[in-house]
């Protein structure tokens, strides 16, 4: 039988280049300033689920819960070498913390039908919670390969794959039984450049959100079922589902399906800078090393 | 049974052959303040095979009671008996709180019990309170407040779970502070019955490779840390030469590591290890909150930094502003003449 990885991917706001006007003067976080960008760890994630793909065929799915404009991020999946790629968005999943989200994937994957493997990155830079992958894979009841650095091995015939997984001070290697869900860590795998051939062909490729953004009436349903119906002959549809496609309960996504919810936010306010400066002088580092000698911080 | 209204506080005592991660420990001396003010005792959940012994430190530490779950399946950490077998006990038992080191194996199961019990989760909480909140005209007793710096270290999030029984949260290494342990205190051992499914059991371990790790940033008494302001491999050598001199041990902010500066056990911060040495040195690192949070309590701290605004310089006691290349030599020149 072919194997089939489900990957899970999340387009993020690039949280490691926060320049000055990213931040508003009154301290909080301007997000539209932020670039979305594709999460480090998935984009190494769905390079594994390819590389298995290459060596022993099958197909790749890329899955996504996210706004609308993750239909980017998922053109580039379909650059990558992804068959096929899915955006579960409804603003009903909106405020979803981590348990929400792995409900609406888990629905989403229900609904996706068999699988063999299920990949994700450790962690999105945005939350850096590595909660979402191993929730996942609770509720589709499966196995789990967590901070997973390299597959080793994988047999389709005992329905096996074997991984090592980073942990601390050192690594282990574990056999799963398949389906399996693992979380992929920074540096497991260099993604591939986007190829040229498959770029021409899926920039094309257009989410229910974005078919519908080209037409002019909104009201015209039977030429917006005409558009998609083109798309998806054509290969080029990014399928978009919301909370009824997936069968989803209302209940259980969103804020309302969402155990924790944020009480508070304080913008970083730093303790007073009573610090000495320091003139850059030879004099002025003697002087602090010498205060610092007094109180015996050396030796 | 009295004991029952009051097992509220748990903590997962991780433990790799047969010793008990520093986390463990620091989190039950957490929990008996969390506790006192719950008026409940506090229960460590261990797991493993012939760990009984270890039973005697968790109540040194503050443990009331220590839930022991021995077999030989349980040898190894293996994430699915693991979880399968806390959230069990969870459901069974029903704490307000559980909390799980932040570590390789405490980030593993921490979501699988929450996901199957539907308990709220924060990750890498730097603080934890309990607190009784009036919103919207509701009472909610025994709020765990789940305090953590959030996007990218800009904000820091109280985050509650108001609206479920039990409340989680994993917290890295260090963050919380160890206390002396007491070794007159005692406590109660209750054995768990371990059952395991096939499918529980179904991953194999078929290596296991694990080193002491020769870094232990935590022990340092002086650290030398540099960022993204040594960015080069020139300029991290300074870092380094500094460190020489001065006998202290490299370190780095997440941006050298990322920068393949320096290896990953050297990182301080949130995300790394939290270290509270004599004295720290940040040459080139801004101050991210994620950083901060990890070398703020140090003894003395020099900043060192071309950009006068570095929210470094906020926690600082000594900051020189300007090149790292003219300064670090002349700080090398100016400690070598006081040895003199």
């Amino acid at each position: 039988m072919s194997l089939h990885s489900i990957v899970l991917v999340k387009q993020v706001p690039d949280t490691s280049n926060i320049s000055g006007d990213v931040m508003r003067p009154d301290g909080t976080v301007n997000r539209a300033r932020l670039p979305a960008i594709f999460n480090p760890e998935d984009q190494e994630a769905l390079e594994l689920a390819l590389r298995l793909k290459d060596e022993h065929g099958g197909t790749v799915t890329a899955l996504t819960m996210g706004p609308p404009n993750a239909a980017n991020m998922l053109r580039d999946c379909l650059y990558m070498g992804a068959d096929r790629a899915i955006l579960v968005s409804d603003r009903r999943f909106a405020a979803a913390d981590t348990l929400a989200t792995s409900y609406a994937l888990h629905k989403a994957i229900l609904h996706i039908g068999d699988y063999d493997l299920i990949f994700g990155g450790r962690q999105a830079i945005d939350g850096d919670t590595a909660q979402v992958g191993p929730q996942t894979a609770e509720k589709m009841n499966i196995p789990q390969i967590t901070y997973t650095q390299e597959i080793l091995n994988l047999d389709l015939k005992k329905r096996t794959i074997r991984a090592r997984r980073a942990i601390k001070n050192g690594h282990e290697i574990l056999e799963a039984p398949l389906p399996v869900l693992l979380t992929v860590i920074k540096g497991s795998a260099e993604p591939r450049p986007f190829e040229v051939r498959r770029l021409c062909t899926y920039k094309r490729a257009q989410s229910k959100f974005e078919i519908e953004a080209t037409v002019d009436d909104s009201h015209d349903l039977v030429w917006m079922e005409e558009l998609m119906e083109r798309a998806k002959t054509q290969n080029l549809y990014i399928e978009t589902w919301n909370i009824e496609d997936i069968d989803a309960d209302v209940e259980m996504c969103g804020l309302a399906g969402s155990p924790t919810k944020v009480h508070k936010v304080e913008n970083v306010v730093l303790s007073g800078s009573e610090f000495k400066q320091v003139p850059a002088t030879a004099e002025g580092m003697n002087e602090m090393i010498t205060e610092l000698m007094q109180d015996h911080i050396f030796g | 049974m009295p004991l029952k209204n009051k097992d509220l506080v748990w903590v997962f005592a991780e433990q790799s052959d047969g010793e008990l991660a520093d986390v463990g420990l620091e989190l039950l001396h957490k929990a008996r303040t969390l506790a006192e003010k719950m008026n409940s005792e506090v229960s460590a959940i261990l797991l493993g095979h012939q760990v009984k012994e270890l039973s005697k430190t968790l109540f040194a530490h503050g443990a009331d009671n220590v839930y022991l779950l021995d077999d030989p399946e349980l040898k190894d950490f293996r994430s699915h008996p693991y979880a399968n077998l806390i959230t069990r006990l969870v459901e069974d038992k029903r704490p307000r709180v559980v909390l799980f080191g932040a570590t390789h194996t405490g980030r593993d199961i921490a979501p699988r019990v929450a996901s199957h019990t539907r308990s709220g989760l924060t990750a890498d909480c730097t603080e934890l309170k309990i607190e009784t909140l009036t919103i919207r005209k509701t009472e909610y007793p025994d709020l765990l407040l789940q305090i953590r710096p959030a996007f990218g270290g800009n904000i820091i999030a109280t985050i509650i779970s108001p609206d479920v029984a039990i409340q989680m949260a994993t917290i890295r290494e260090g963050v919380m502070e160890m206390g002396e342990p007491d070794k007159t205190r005692k406590g109660k051992i209750i054995p768990v019955p371990v059952e395991l499914n096939s499918v529980e059991t179904a991953v194999k371990i078929i290596e296991k490779h694990q080193q002491a790790s020769a870094v232990n940033l935590k022990a340092a008494p002086i650290i030398v840390a540099g960022g993204y302001g040594a960015d080069t491999p020139e300029k991290f050598q300074l870092v380094r030469d500094l460190a020489k001199v001065l006998g202290a041990d490299v370190a780095g902010s997440r941006a050298a590591v990322d920068a393949g500066l320096i290896e990953a056990e050297r990182q301080v911060g949130q995300t790394g290890t939290t270290v509270r040495p004599k004295l720290y040195i940040a040459v080139g690192i801004s101050g991210a909150i994620q950083h901060r949070a990890g070398m703020q309590e140090s003894q003395k701290i020099i900043a060192i930094n071309n950009d006068p605004d570095a929210p470094i310089f906020g926690v600082a006691h000594y900051g020189i502003t300007g090149d790292l290349e003219d300064i670090i030599p002349k700080l090398i020149a100016a400690y070598k003449s006081q040895l003199h």
